[in-house]
């Protein structure tokens, strides 16, 4: 039997990690889907259809799954978390109910229309609905980052009793919804999104044209997968940049607001100045690899990178050690190497994407087969990363739920047993599992199927399709 | 008008803000209850249908409805934990197996009309038919119970009033599931729904009498507000819905009838609302009023509330409407 404790955090770490991947899947094809549906219908050009038609199925799956398992997530609050919820609940609880009625409420409803619609309503209609559920995506990241970065930076609030608990009384709204820590994470998260589905996109196109044009298999719609991979290209040649750019600005902000948290990230126990950022670090010991100490370990560093990192452009810029501060430390290993996976890999995405943009330019992009396997090894990687960095964010919090506030051991519902906790995470382990499984097989079968062609494709051109054109009643 | 400064010290033009929110809260679940409950309903129908064809309309019929539907229960999770966070935290882990139950319910029933529609061989097709049939039926059972104890206050999941209203809560998801496929159905299909829908308002009605005897029986604390007026009234009100749901499914007059499931199934919640009030987690000592979160909360929430669920409606509205009349089957995108 696991204690309650270990196993409420472990299950919402399991749940959260599972449920991420779909969030980030729809996110991420939002603006493609807006801008294939815009496409399709004012050229009317067969290829939009393709790839609107193509990727509305994924998305459909991908909201399904990320429905069933954000039910869960938010009912776990209460379940396993009650104590936190009872405590934070004044300003947790808003957010997630706004997220539900401006959101999510905006994405089902209108998802109904975008994906069994398209004979029935006319194309205003249809347009409206691609730009709602890609609102109401979007809509929802804002609200839960909110409530989660309210978790990293807490402000506008007091703490008072109520029914014989302390609690934390919302005083200033606008500190605590706008907390410090909110701008950073909505920019970098859906960045990421789109950086991840831009990864997703180029790595099957280059598996189809790979197998095509390198390997000479028959493969049907060659047309469809090259563009899909140069729209993956592009998006990528906009969104790496971006996350690595971004990213280094973001670890500034760590810096002032969770010192501690920083230290992890880059495992400097003692305090110091002009401290190397390490890019790659190969742990020489298992000692090394599971206790990281940035002075020990050898890697291939930036002299001063880190100190630069933390101050903005400085250095010789001090790092507060994790030794300043008192009681217990982040688990540091996890965060010191999640850290530099996530941006080992912002940078190769960046590597990825200039690669592919030269090769594009220099009119060899179908041919360079080097390419076409780095980018399908990567088509997962942009989750990877994400998983990644919200591991760094959550996993360096600890010890705390909310920062500064509420310990993450006081935060679990008192009244749990050890035998409710391990029959829910065991269950969990099983079922998601096989979501995980049933998820993928239904994603190959779409890609094996490919997009619709032929008789399949509507003949319709622009003109056709008023506006008010509604399906008839009886 | 409120001054901004007074934002967070009196409610919002003076209104009893906390009540209000605890009729909010009940009439977002009943809202679930009716535009879920039909999508359950179809669910437990799809077990009398053997037909491809037939099996292929229903699933057809709550295609594009039942993930917004869903969003009902999302939302009242989140309204709960936003006005009443206290209530959330202690009702959501007191059920804890309860809650997860009805999580995995909800899993298989969302993932198996999706799931179902990949592939059309048989052994996958009656596998993911009966995950849907299954799932439709324990979701509705376990929110009956869920709800029966938290009326009851009771500590233990398995009460003689938790399994009642369970059983009653299926019923009422079978009658209202018929209502709407009478809606979107024709011909035959249409037609054998009719029996169906009557044994199952049978069955409820009876049900619903014994959930009441039943927690008269074992909670003798709810006793006087068993025999108030307001929760007799409702209890007649049902009677009254259910009248109006045969005389309609008679004359073939199928929104009254659909109407009519409506009414039921809000009668019903009313029921479970005036039972608790003003208490709202008995075996937590909390009432509305010492577990409302504080002023400043309440207003914004109040005014995010009256902003954006009338805008939910519309969209509601609209998607219903571009999916109004029978259904045809082989739609797609
Ligand atoms: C495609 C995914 C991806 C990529 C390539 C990167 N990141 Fe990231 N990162 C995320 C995806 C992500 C994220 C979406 O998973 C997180 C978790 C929370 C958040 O706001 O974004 C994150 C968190 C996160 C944090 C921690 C925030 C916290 O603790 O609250 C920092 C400091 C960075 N990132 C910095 C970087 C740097 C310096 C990168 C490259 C050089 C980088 N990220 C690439
Ligand atoms: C979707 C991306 C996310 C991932 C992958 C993720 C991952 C994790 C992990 C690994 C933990 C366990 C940390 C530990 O106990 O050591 C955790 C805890 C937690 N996270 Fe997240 N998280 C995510 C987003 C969120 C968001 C958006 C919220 C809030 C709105 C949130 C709230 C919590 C809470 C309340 C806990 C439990 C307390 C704790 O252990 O600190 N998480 N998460
Ligand atoms: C970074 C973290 C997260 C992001 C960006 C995110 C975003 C999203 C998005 C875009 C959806 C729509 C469904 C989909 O597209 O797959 C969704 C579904 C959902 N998420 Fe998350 N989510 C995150 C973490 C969480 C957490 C921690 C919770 C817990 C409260 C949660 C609760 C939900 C719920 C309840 C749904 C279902 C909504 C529906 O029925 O449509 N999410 N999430």
């Amino acid at each position: 039997m696991i204690d309650p404790v270990l196993g409420s955090r472990l299950q919402f770490a399991l749940t959260t990690i599972v449920h991420i991947i779909f969030p980030v899947m729809s996110m991420g094809l939002a603006p493609f889907l807006v801008y294939f549906t815009w496409k399709d219908i004012r050229t009317g050009e067969p290829i939009y259809e393709q790839l609107r038609r193509f990727w509305t199925r994924i998305f459909a799956v991908s909201f399904v799954v990320g429905t069933v398992t954000g039910i869960v997530l938010e009912f776990e609050f209460g379940t396993n978390f009650a104590a936190f919820s009872t405590t934070a609940g004044e300003l947790f609880g808003g957010p997630l109910a706004l997220e539900g009625m401006m959101a999510f409420m905006l994405e089902a409803t209108f998802l109904g229309i975008f994906v069994f619609g398209r004979e029935r309503v006319g194309n205003a209609l249809y347009m409206v609905s691609a730009v709602a559920v890609g609102l109401g995506t979007w809509l929802s990241a804002v609200w839960i980052l909110i409530a989660n970065s309210w978790m990293q930076t807490p402000r506008g609030y007091e703490l008072t009793t109520a029914n014989g608990h302390t609690i934390v009384e919302l005083v200033d709204p606008v500190a605590a919804y706008a907390n410090p820590r909110f701008p950073w994470m909505f920019v970098h998260m859906q960045n990421a999104a789109v950086e991840s589905v831009a990864l997703f996109m180029a790595g099957l196109g280059a598996y189809f044209v790979f197998r095509h044009h390198v390997w000479e298999y028959p493969v049907e719609n060659v047309a469809f997968w090259e563009t899909t991979l140069k729209f993956g290209l592009i998006a990528l040649l906009v969104t790496a940049p971006l996350q690595v750019l971004h990213g280094d600005l973001y670890a500034r902000h760590i810096v002032e607001t969770q010192p501690q948290k920083f230290a992890a990230m880059e495992a400097v126990w003692e305090t110091d100045s002009y401290v190397p950022e390490y890019i790659v670090a190969f742990p020489t010991s298992l000692n090394q690899l599971l206790d990281p100490r940035a002075k020990e370990i050898f890697g291939i560093g930036i002299p001063g990178g880190a100190s630069w990192l933390a101050s903005g452009g400085d250095p010789q810029a001090t790092i507060q050690g994790l030794e300043e501060f008192e009681g217990k430390q982040p688990p540091v290993a996890i965060v010191f190497w999640s850290f530099r996976m996530m941006v080992g890999l912002g940078f190769w995405f960046v590597l990825l994407a200039v690669w592919g943009g030269y090769r594009w330019w220099s009119g060899e992009l179908l041919e360079d087969d080097l390419l076409h396997k780095a980018l399908m090894l990567s088509t997962l990687l942009g989750i990877v990363a994400v998983e990644l960095g919200w591991i760094v964010t959550e996993v360096g919090r600890q010890p705390w739920v909310v920062q500064d506030v509420l310990r993450t051991t006081d935060g679990v519902s008192p009244g749990l047993t050890a035998a409710e906790a391990t029959a829910t995470l065991v269950g969990f382990a099983v079922v998601y599992l096989g979501l995980l499984t049933l998820y993928t097989y239904v994603v190959v079968r779409i890609v094996r199927a490919g997009p619709p062609d032929g008789d399949d494709l509507a003949t319709r051109d622009a003109s056709e399709r008023p506006a008010s054109e509604v399906s008839a009643d009886d | 008008m409120t001054e901004p400064a007074a934002l967070a010290t009196e409610p919002l033009f003076g209104l009893p803000l906390a009540d209000l929110w605890f009729g909010l809260v009940f009439f977002i679940l009943a809202m679930f209850l009716f535009l879920d409950g039909f999508d359950f309903g179809v669910g437990a129908l799809f077990a009398t249908r053997e037909d491809d064809d037939e099996r292929e309309r229903l699933l057809a019929a709550i295609g594009p409805f039942w993930d917004g539907n869903e969003v009902w229960l999302v939302v009242f999770g989140g309204a709960l934990f936003a006005a009443f966070p206290s209530v959330y935290a202690n009702l959501f882990s007191r059920h804890y197996l309860l809650m997860f139950a009805i999580l995995g319910a909800l899993i298989v029933r969302g993932l198996a009309p999706e799931m179902y529609e990949q592939r059309h061989d048989d052994g996958w097709q009656r596998w993911w038919g009966r995950a849907f049939v299954v799932g439709s039926l324990t979701a509705p059972f376990f929110l009956g119970m869920f709800t029966a104890n938290w009326v009851t206050g009771a500590t233990s999941i398995v009460t003689l009033p938790a399994l009642i209203v369970g059983l009653a809560v299926v019923a009422l998801t079978v009658v209202d599931g018929v209502a709407f496929l009478r809606l979107k159905t024709r011909g035959d299909l249409r037609d054998d729904l009719e029996m169906d829908g009557y044994r199952a308002l049978g069955a409820y009605l009876v049900l619903v009498v014994a959930a009441l005897g039943s927690v008269y029986a074992v909670e003798p604390a709810l006793r006087s507000a068993l025999l108030s007026a307001p929760v007799l009234a409702l209890v007649l009100a049902t009677l009254a819905f259910a009248g109006v749901y045969v005389a309609a499914t008679r004359a073939d007059r199928y929104y009254a009838a659909f109407g009519a499931a409506a009414g039921l199934v809000f009668a019903l919640v009313a029921i479970v609302a005036g039972l608790m009030y003003p208490s709202i987690d008995r075996a937590a000592g909390l009432t509305v009023e010492t577990a409302i979160v504080s002023t400043l909360q309440l207003n914004l929430m109040s005014v995010g509330a009256a902003v954006l669920l009338p805008l939910v409606f519309v969209y509601f509205a609209v998607l219903y409407t571009a999916f109004s009349g029978p259904i045809e089957t082989g739609e797609s995108y």
